[in-house]
């Protein structure tokens, strides 16, 4: 599954363990929520970063103590259809200020991307090739967007307050 | 009307060109049905009984002439010459071919329409009064905030895979045109103390398998307000709502289980992280989106025209207008409803020739505005009197002037099993031999006001729930069979109908309702006791006892 970082197709330097695989010395680990909050302090401690798989039904303040210190946040769309994730990542960038990574995996289409770079992901595990691929010019797709999120796009309705005030001068 | 600028313009060519590429990609097989299905949801693309059906977005009701002639074109160039009035201000084609969507979309677009979320589960055209603007006594027109919501919830990056389809509607009379108690959030426009522009919020409507009247949440959420207080009620719905069955995941089922108060605790709790934030608005984003609503230059017309007076003289002329014709803010111009439930056939389909005959007629007499209403019917919301009589020969030339509106044979039915993947009954053959029995327009006038909804299904499309009189198709043994409630109804009194008796046969369904009628008129004190009158007066059980007795 091709992993889409800073707009192109990139290496993941994080290994996924299970609930129950053994901890590697060192190197990148995405590990389950459970095991996170289980083994934080171990965690913590080894070389190599950290990042948690967070599920879509968990609270996500649960996550707050530990933002300083992770690298990624995954949140999981098991299906496309289920949306819980995006409110996630909304709370996690706009109302927790995380500025790590923010992942979307799972059922990940290209048809999502502008959605997910809204709500405030940053790294995609698209299910299929071309998708990832096709980044970029998918997530150009659209330059409207009328609701005000975290990822800072100006929305229609404040652009055209601009296009009022500029025509509004020398008038 | 609402005039598009480049901005939105801009949005609805986009969405085109996506859909372009995602019916590409499922035509080539990148996609799987499976995959696709959800994006042509978002488009208002169904997979029906026998072809792909086609639901177009007719935001708050209101159409442009221009606009009514894309339909027609629509209609004329990739489907079999009409389209169907729904019940939730959106127009439906029957018989669109997959691969010309993205043109039929195109076309559309270039008169500012479009089909973005009208089905799938998302947040719905937004609806409202059909009256809106012109309705004496409105406290403000509500599609200044309707299209605010409107553009908020279009291709909104947080809630566009809600747990389940989202419905929002707005009314600013005293009297509900809008249906809002049975829809997601209904909002109630009003003014507080100070003459602030607010809200009565209420959240929890809907019908299908388990029909809940929406709960009032907030009695007063301030206009400046209202984004984010909406934006926080889906949060927690998007969060919190049920996603295991889908019959239990409309936000309903949500503020039922958790009960209204904790529910809007939740609410409460979510809104106060998020009110003071870029959501609201200021009072400049509401004039800009006002300043784009146009409104006629009406002139000073006398309120009781020579021409008016003359007319009178003929008595189909006298039966329409009493039925169809109702009061405008300004005395010299009327609200004219259209009816399109003709005797004996579908309620709410036009044809493409109607449709265009009626854009040339809104140019002539209604400054080129069409409104759609919630009842399947269109109306002409700034008809001059004087101008009245013209009209009516024009329509009814058309076969546009039945005299039925509100009356027994204006029926809200859906298409049922005729063209429905869902429905287990036929709901069309039901309603068309319901407008035949009571066609005598004497005897619909004497029975008076009365709503007959008609469901082919459970999802309850027809509104069975809050008819007058409801009709809900269902399958047993692999016949039809029908269940019939009464005192149902939709407006601000909005109450669910109670079953009349057991389940009857598709050929007995009329004789049931001729039964009730027959009833109402033994039972009622007077004639102008309306039938909800006297059903709420005396309840179900001598309905029952007089329907039942011979059966």
């Amino acid at each position: 599954m091709p992993l889409v970082n800073g707009g192109k197709i990139a290496d993941d330097s994080f290994v996924k363990l299970a609930v129950d695989t053994p901890l590697p010395e060192s190197g990148d680990v995405l590990v389950p929520a459970e095991r996170f909050i289980g083994e934080v302090d171990t965690l913590l401690k080894r070389a190599g970063k950290v990042g948690v798989i967070w599920p879509n039904n968990r609270d996500i303040a649960e996550l707050v103590p530990y933002l300083g210190k992770i690298a990624v946040v995954a949140l999981v769309f098991p299906t496309f259809r289920d949306g819980r994730a995006y409110s996630q990542a909304r709370l996690l960038r706009e109302r927790y200020n995380y500025r790590g990574e923010l992942r979307a995996t799972g059922q990940v289409l290209r048809d999502q991307f502008v959605f997910m770079l809204r709500a405030g992901f940053d790294s995609f595990e698209v299910k299929k090739q071309a998708d990832a691929e096709a980044f970029m010019q998918t997530a150009k797709r659209y330059s409207v967007f009328y609701q005000p999120t975290g990822d800072g796009r100006i929305t229609a309705l404040h652009r055209r307050m601009q296009l009022r005030h500029s025509e509004g001068v020398g008038t | 009307m609402y005039a598009y600028d480049e901005i939105d313009r801009t949005l609805v060519n986009e969405r085109v060109s996506e859909f372009r590429d995602q019916v590409k990609r499922r035509l080539s097989g990148e996609l799987t049905e499976d995959e696709f299905k959800i994006l042509r949801l978002q488009n208002g693309v169904y997979l029906q009984l026998h072809a792909y059906m086609f639901r177009v977005a007719i935001p708050y009701g209101t159409l442009a002439s221009n606009q009514l002639r894309a339909l027609a074109h629509v209609a004329r160039k990739y489907d079999r010459g009409y389209g169907h009035f729904t019940t939730r201000q959106n127009i439906q084609f029957n018989w669109i071919k997959l691969a010309e969507l993205p043109d039929a979309l195109a076309d559309l677009a270039e008169v500012g329409i479009h089909a973005m979320q009208t089905s799938g589960n998302n947040m719905r055209n937004v609806t409202s009064d059909q009256w809106a603007g012109v309705a004496p006594g409105e406290i403000e027109d509500p599609r200044i905030w309707s299209e605010l919501i409107r553009q908020h919830t279009t291709l909104h990056p947080e809630f566009s895979f809600l747990p389940r389809k989202f419905k929002i509607a707005i009314t600013a009379s005293d009297h509900d045109r809008a249906a809002i108690k049975i829809h997601d959030i209904g909002l109630r426009l009003i003014k507080n103390e100070k003459g602030e522009t607010g809200f009565e919020v209420l959240v929890g409507g809907g019908l299908g398998r388990t029909p809940f009247i929406a709960k009032t949440i907030k009695h007063f959420v301030h206009g400046r307000d209202i984004l984010s207080y909406i934006e926080a009620i889906l949060r927690v719905y998007n969060q919190y709502g049920r996603r295991d069955n889908i019959y239990k995941a409309r936000i309903k089922i949500l503020v039922h289980e958790l009960g209204i108060e904790k529910f809007s605790r939740e609410v409460e709790e979510e809104w106060q992280h998020i009110r003071n934030s870029s959501l609201q608005i200021d009072d400049e984003v509401i004039e800009d989106i006002r300043s784009r609503f146009t409104y006629p230059a009406y002139e000073k017309l006398p309120h009781n025209p020579d021409e008016l007076r003359q007319a009178a003289a003929d008595p189909d002329f006298e039966a329409w207008r009493k039925n169809s014709v109702a009061p405008h803010k300004n005395p010299g111009y009327s609200i004219v409803t259209i009816s399109l439930k003709p005797i004996g056939a579908p309620p709410g389909d036009a044809t493409a020739e109607q449709m265009d005959a009626l854009a040339d007629l809104a140019d002539k007499y209604s400054f080129g505005e069409i409104r759609v209403g919630h009842e399947q019917n269109l109306a002409l919301p700034h008809v001059a009197k004087r101008d009245l009589p013209g009209l009516w020969k024009a329509l009814d030339k058309l076969g546009l002037a039945t005299p039925n509106v509100n009356l027994i044979t204006d029926i809200i039915a859906c298409p049922g099993l005729d063209y429905c993947s869902l429905a287990n009954a036929r709901s069309i053959p039901i309603a068309q031999e319901l407008t035949r029995r009571f066609a005598n327009h004497e005897l619909a006038n004497l029975i008076g006001r009365l709503h007959i909804n008609i469901s082919g299904c459970i999802n309850a499309c027809g509104h069975h729930h809050v008819g007058h009189i409801g009709i809900l198709g269902v399958e047993k043994n692999g016949e039809e069979v029908y269940q019939i409630t009464i005192g149902g109804r939709a407006d601000e009194s909005a109450a669910l109908g109670n079953l009349i008796g057991p389940g009857v046969k598709f050929d007995e369904v009329a004789d049931v309702v001729e039964d009730i009628v027959e009833a109402y008129l033994a039972l009622r004190e007077r004639p102008e006791e309306l039938f909800m009158d006297t059903v709420k007066r005396l309840g179900v059980e001598p309905f029952k006892e007089r329907v039942y007795a011979t059966r």
